[in-house]
């Protein structure tokens, strides 16, 4: 990174600082992803919660009628 | 003409339709988000050159600063949007402060974590009781506020008005956070960026922590309607459009 040629081997070294770039980088990669995951899960959640009160709804008219 | 507008504001708040056109938005927001993340890291990560001072550990602030102009822009965003919902009663500004919550919470989270990161190798300690770090924590414990008192508080007005006083109140922090680090003796390095004169920063290095920033920005846009859009389906499960909407799925 210092205009000489490009190593790869030196570019994960970090100058000595990987431990702290590294974690700061997948630390930041973790936290996107579960950002775009878990409103995901929380839709699927809330569906289900939905088409059952719309079940139960049902139910209570069916009982009220009969 | 004001009852005009005030009937076209509260048509294109009402909850069908932002589900409606939310849906739409997302991926103009979702995919420009991605492109220029994988642009600023690059630039941060490859172009970049090496601070004289710092040695590569400064690469931490292409996350970090951004993370930390999240906390508090996703903050502001929430108490507007909360004073929206308690002063006109717009249900659907009451349900953007609850789902940018979370996702504020963990930009906070990340600002505090990457920035601990930074401090061990330059200032050899992970964690200094200082203004800037002590009020950024602070920020972390008003969005934890926020969340449980929306999730404790079981009617769901009762809640957004508590819970969003709260976030209100909470604003003061926001201007302590950011001038913290001329009020007081900090650790904390100056404003580099946002200043008034030209930032004192290599162009080169401005150009990844800019577009890293708005990457940011789009991507909490994007995640925001995800959220707000899970809110208005639960919010509204009594309603004829939102049952007709979930039988299809």
């Amino acid at each position: 990174m210092n205009g000489s040629e490009f190593s790869w081997s030196e570019f994960f070294h970090m100058g000595g600082y990987a431990v702290f770039v590294w974690s700061s980088y997948g630390l930041a990669l973790g936290i996107v992803l579960v950002n775009i995951v878990s409103p995901l899960i929380e839709r699927k959640r809330v569906v289900k919660r939905v088409k059952r009160a719309i079940a139960r709804d049902r139910h209570a008219s069916q009982a009220n009628n009969s | 003409m004001i009852k005009k507008i005030w009937a076209w504001i509260q048509r294109f708040s009402s909850p069908k339709h932002f589900y409606a056109i939310s849906g739409k938005l997302i991926p103009w927001f979702a995919v420009p988000a991605f492109l220029l993340g994988i642009y600023g890291l690059y630039m941060g990560l490859f172009v970049a050159p090496t601070d004289y001072q710092q040695g590569e550990s400064y690469r931490i602030i292409f996350i970090h600063v951004p993370a930390a102009w999240m906390s508090m822009f996703i903050y502001i965003v929430m108490a507007i949007s909360a004073a929206i919902g308690l002063i006109w009663q717009i249900k659907l500004a009451d349900m953007i402060a609850a789902a940018s919550a979370p996702i504020g919470a963990w930009f906070t989270f990340l600002a505090l974590v990457t920035g601990s990161l930074w401090g061990k190798p330059m200032w050899g300690a992970y964690w200094v009781w200082d203004a800037r770090l002590t009020s950024e924590l602070i920020l972390l414990f008003l969005y934890f506020g926020y969340m449980a008192l929306q999730s404790s508080i079981e009617d769901q007005r009762t809640a957004d008005k508590a819970s969003g006083l709260l976030v209100i109140v909470g604003v003061v922090n926001i201007p302590i956070i950011h001038y913290s680090v001329e009020w007081w003796n900090t650790l904390h390095q100056g404003a580099t960026v946002a200043k008034f004169d030209k930032p004192s920063m290599h162009i080169d290095m401005l150009i990844p922590l800019l577009v890293m920033a708005l990457a940011a920005k789009l991507f909490y846009a994007a995640i925001v309607l995800m959220r707000a859009r899970n809110e208005v389906l639960y919010r509204e499960r009594n309603r004829q459009w939102v049952r007709d909407l979930v039988k299809k799925l």
